[in-house]
């Protein structure tokens, strides 16, 4: 058959890229999987030394009360160390909580303004600068919390300490504002015109009809958005490294001095010697942190899509 | 009719604008000017602290007198060379992957796999790219290479390499995610046009498709760059230096100079970090504080302009494209 | 000449007596279609002349559009579509395996419902093909896209703006473009789908003038919902129902005398 339609082009080339792009699509997830992979082959070894009751606290000999003493700290450096996590996840909490809430609040409304209210022009206009402020490196957000904010918060309310959680919270919430307008913002702007018109029709005024038809129709984008934001708060790390003052505390105060999970592994691990049950012990509490993290965008995630097929129908 | 509601007039020429809503009107735009109001802060509050500082020398030179004088120039220069590293191998992998995904891999399983992994990546906290970079790349891959290799200790320990494949695996979701957008805007009637000409797949992905893609492709890099450069926790581990003596160069085969990526490096986020937290006289080397942030700021702020405009570039190209 | 096709009942003004005569180009045997598990095609059988224009009319969605895309092999692009029977061009099967896609798709060009022209130079568009195929020298890729906007009916009016973007030129003016394009390959047969259903009617006139002029050279497969165009432009017609083949015949017995009752009611707008 020497028919032209026979006649191959060469297709080496074709075939070579299309392998190669599928190597790349490869390596792009096996990258991704290598991050759980090593994270919790790192975190599983802490137990070859510890148990997992000391990652809640450790029995230890107190001098001053001449008997031993459940002390629930992370203290690395010690005659004996302790690796107990209590402290770091009520750190994190402590920041991310309030930092979620102040955010949360502050990007609704602003979410609302920009979908509901906002002329097109001022529209055009903030949503550029929202997103210079998300591209804010958060080196520069810790810096002006701990240059000038600090200061003036401990004048404020006479606090103990300049750098406490609620600096670091106060930054935090600096920077997860953007994606928390954003993604609110795109669940508002998803609910159909004909929803509101239906409600204008009816006589309802424009407040009437957020607080009644748009904000119940986009619950579900605004809270993916607040989970999202908290998981994001949880992960900050050099603005709670700079502002938080780092010492691991269990406290509910919000104007002590705390240390998160994500500080602390920043804090420590320049100095540890790779291998020691201290390593280990800090890829634990990095595991510990990704699965927080992960399960809260995971989370985020099953609420979002499940808003985009209900809008679909 | 005699049921009907008496209807004053008045209410139809002007409805009752109630309190509560101007109260909620003027609230949600004082909330609105807090973002705005705290990027001026930033903005000003380092401006005005810093813009004195920037002087010719104060960019050119390197720290003098235990970090307490002088300039920034290696910091400046670490920072441009871990970005330009980090691109360089983050891109091509990105945009290869994305293409794969988009064009090839169809709506199977492996497509909903990376999907998964791509979202839940681009929310990990940063920190923990930190810990993978010292597990894998500096304990896992480079002392094995060392080992096999028989280099002594040239791959296994922190350097520019491994803190820009680090940064690296950080923005791969941002550079697969844009590089995805760009290829779905490209509408399908281009695609099946190139085809029915008889064109093959990849040459209608290279005469068609990613011409048109460029811009949205190129606005994710920009992105990227902007993000990995003002990363500090993914790299405080990875090969960072708090000081050092030298400019991370070397010369290829003796003559060529260029980047040395088995060196540790100084970088810009790096050094505000450590000099606002661990210097030794952290009032004294203020204006440094203030000088390095304000130059890390404008080359952020320049990087996220130009993706910004890039795009509406972009934009305004395509819509004229789908009229 | 574009007063006289749009005259209407243009029927008589077409010289048809001597496509009979052509050689056959396409020969479609028993071929069914799937997408997935819907079967798209039932069984269809028909022989389409060289040189003559074949048009496909039907209902929406009953699988005119499908069977034309089987004809270049377009469908396979479509992931979970699946072929079976027999499409022989020139009596080869271009759905045996060795057959090279790109190359079949090359000798039988597709012009599209909407037009689709790449947002690049109108020069561009119509050298696209060719460079597709390594051609490189510039004096043969000028006369190349000269010619093919020659043929389309489209060099007049552009050739003062060949280095400006297609995306500015008028709706008709890119769907004679898209045809340049296609003509610019050197392709035996032209296949359309709906080429005239997003312009205006002044448009539509000058397309369907273009292929009564292009029937001389090329086997024209047109898809079109509109029966008058239909009777306007074709020498034979398929009349399709459900996916399959209802009738097929010389267009003026389709039109003046269909056997099938289905078709009469079809063609007479009792239904569809």
């Amino acid at each position: 058959m020497d028919h032209k339609l026979f006649k191959k082009d060469v297709h080496w080339g074709e075939w070579l890229i299309q392998k190669a792009l599928l190597l790349a699509g490869i390596s792009s997830i096996l990258i991704i999987a290598l991050i759980f992979i090593f994270l919790f082959r790192e975190a599983v070894r802490f137990f070859h030394t510890g148990t997992p009751m000391d990652l809640i606290g450790k029995w230890v000999y107190d001098d001053w009360e001449e008997r031993n003493v459940f002390t629930m700290m992370w203290q690395s450096i010690s005659e004996v160390p302790k690796y107990s996590l209590i402290p770091l996840i009520c750190g994190s909490f402590l920041v991310a909580f309030p930092a979620t809430l102040i955010s949360a609040v502050l990007g609704i409304g602003c979410a609302v303004y920009l979908s509901e209210i906002a002329p097109y022009k001022v529209r055009e206009t903030l949503k550029p600068a929202l997103e210079l402020l998300a591209g804010i490196p958060s080196v520069v957000i810790g810096f002006v919390m701990l240059a000038f904010i600090a200061t003036f918060v401990q004048d404020l309310f006479h606090t103990k300490f300049r750098l406490n959680a609620f600096v670091g919270s106060l930054g935090v919430s600096l920077a997860v504002l953007p994606i928390m307008i954003t993604i609110s913002e795109d669940a508002m702007r998803a609910v159909p015109k004909e929803l509101r018109d239906a409600s204008y029709a009816l006589g309802a005024s424009k407040w009437q009809t957020i607080f009644g038809t748009v904000l119940p129709a986009a619950v579900s984008g605004i809270s993916a958005a607040v989970i999202l934001g908290f998981g994001r708060a949880l992960g900050e790390t050099m603005i709670v490294l700079m502002a938080t003052g780092n010492a691991a505390l269990v406290t509910g105060n919000i104007f002590s001095s705390v240390r998160t999970m994500t500080a602390n592994i920043a804090a420590e691990l320049g100095s540890v010697a790779q291998g020691s049950e201290h390593y280990y012990a800090l890829f634990l509490v990095g595991a510990v942190l990704f699965t927080f993290t992960f399960v809260l965008n995971l989370f985020s995630e099953i609420v979002l899509s499940k808003m985009r097929q209900k809008l679909r129908m | 009719m005699s049921h009907a509601i008496p209807l004053r007039i008045s209410q139809l020429i002007k409805p009752r604008t109630r309190l509560e809503e101007i109260f909620l009107d003027i609230l949600v735009r004082i909330f609105a000017l807090i973002p705005i109001g705290a990027l001026s802060f930033i903005m000003f509050k380092i401006i005005q602290k810093g813009a004195g500082v920037i002087t010719w020398e104060f960019l050119t030179q390197p720290p003098l007198d235990g970090m307490t004088h002088g300039g920034i120039f290696p910091c400046i220069f670490g920072t441009f060379a871990i970005t330009l590293l980090m691109i360089l191998m983050a891109l091509p992998l990105g945009v290869a992957a994305a293409i794969y995904l988009v064009e090839f891999a169809g709506p199977g399983l492996f497509f909903r796999i990376t999907r998964a992994a791509v979202n839940n990546l681009a929310g990990v906290p940063s920190i923990v790219f930190g810990l993978f970079g010292v597990g894998f790349f500096i304990l896992f891959v480079g002392r094995n290479l060392d080992k096999v290799l028989q280099t002594g200790l040239l791959f296994g320990q922190p350097c520019m390499l491994w803190a820009a494949a680090t940064l690296a695996v950080l923005v791969l979701p941002v550079i697969i995610v844009s590089t995805e957008e760009a290829l779905n805007a490209v509408p399908q009637s281009q695609r099946a046009a190139s085809l029915a000409l008889g064109a093959t797949k990849w040459q209608t992905i290279w005469r068609v498709v990613l011409p048109q893609a460029r811009g949205g492709i190129l606005t994710g890099a920009i992105l990227s760059i902007s993000r990995g450069a003002g990363e500090t926790a993914p790299i405080l581990f990875t090969g960072c230096a708090y000081f050092l003596p030298r400019l991370p160069v070397t010369k290829l085969f003796g003559v060529i100079p260029m980047i040395n990526p088995f060196d540790q490096f100084m970088e810009l986020s790096y050094h505000i970090f450590i000099m606002a937290t661990q210097s030794l006289d952290a009032v004294k080397t203020l204006p440094i504080q203030y000088g390095t942030t304000l130059v890390l700021i404008a080359m952020t702020f320049l990087l996220n302009l130009a993706a910004i405009s890039f795009r509406v570039h972009f934009r305004k190209k395509m819509g004229t494209v789908s009229v | 000449m574009i007063a006289r096709t749009l005259a209407g009942g243009a029927l008589a003004d077409l010289d048809r007596d001597d496509v009979a005569q052509n050689p056959v180009k396409i020969s479609v045997h028993d071929l069914n279609m799937y997408y997935g598990n819907v079967r798209a095609l039932h069984g269809i059988t028909m022989d389409i002349k060289e040189r003559a224009v074949t048009a496909l009319i039907g209902p929406s969605g009953c699988g005119k559009s499908t069977f034309l895309r089987t004809l270049n092999r377009m469908n396979d692009t479509i992931p979970g579509a699946r072929i079976e029977g027999i499409v022989t061009i020139d009596g080869v099967n271009i759905y045996a395996p060795d057959v090279n896609v790109a190359a079949l798709r090359r000798m039988v060009g597709m012009v599209f419902q909407k037009q689709n022209p790449f947002p690049k130079s109108v020069f561009d568009n119509v050298a696209y093909g060719p460079r597709l195929h390594g051609i490189t020298d510039r004096a043969f890729l000028e006369h190349r896209v000269e010619e093919s906007l020659k043929k389309s009916a489209l060099w007049d009016e552009v050739k003062d703006r060949l280095h400006t973007s297609a995306m500015q030129l008028s709706g008709g003016q890119q769907q004679r473009l898209c045809i340049a394009r296609v003509l610019a390959v050197n392709p035996e047969i032209i296949l359309m789908d709906e080429p005239a259903s997003a312009l205006d009617p002044l448009s539509t006139a000058k397309i369907e003038e273009l292929i009564h002029q292009l029937r001389k050279h090329y086997t024209i497969v047109i898809v079109t919902h509109n029966m008058q165009q239909a009777a306007r432009v074709s020498d034979y017609t398929a009349y399709f129902y459900m996916g399959s083949l209802v009738e097929f015949g010389e267009t003026k017995g389709i039109f003046t005398n269909p056997e099938k009752k289905e078709t009469e009611d079809y063609i007479t707008g009792r239904f569809g």
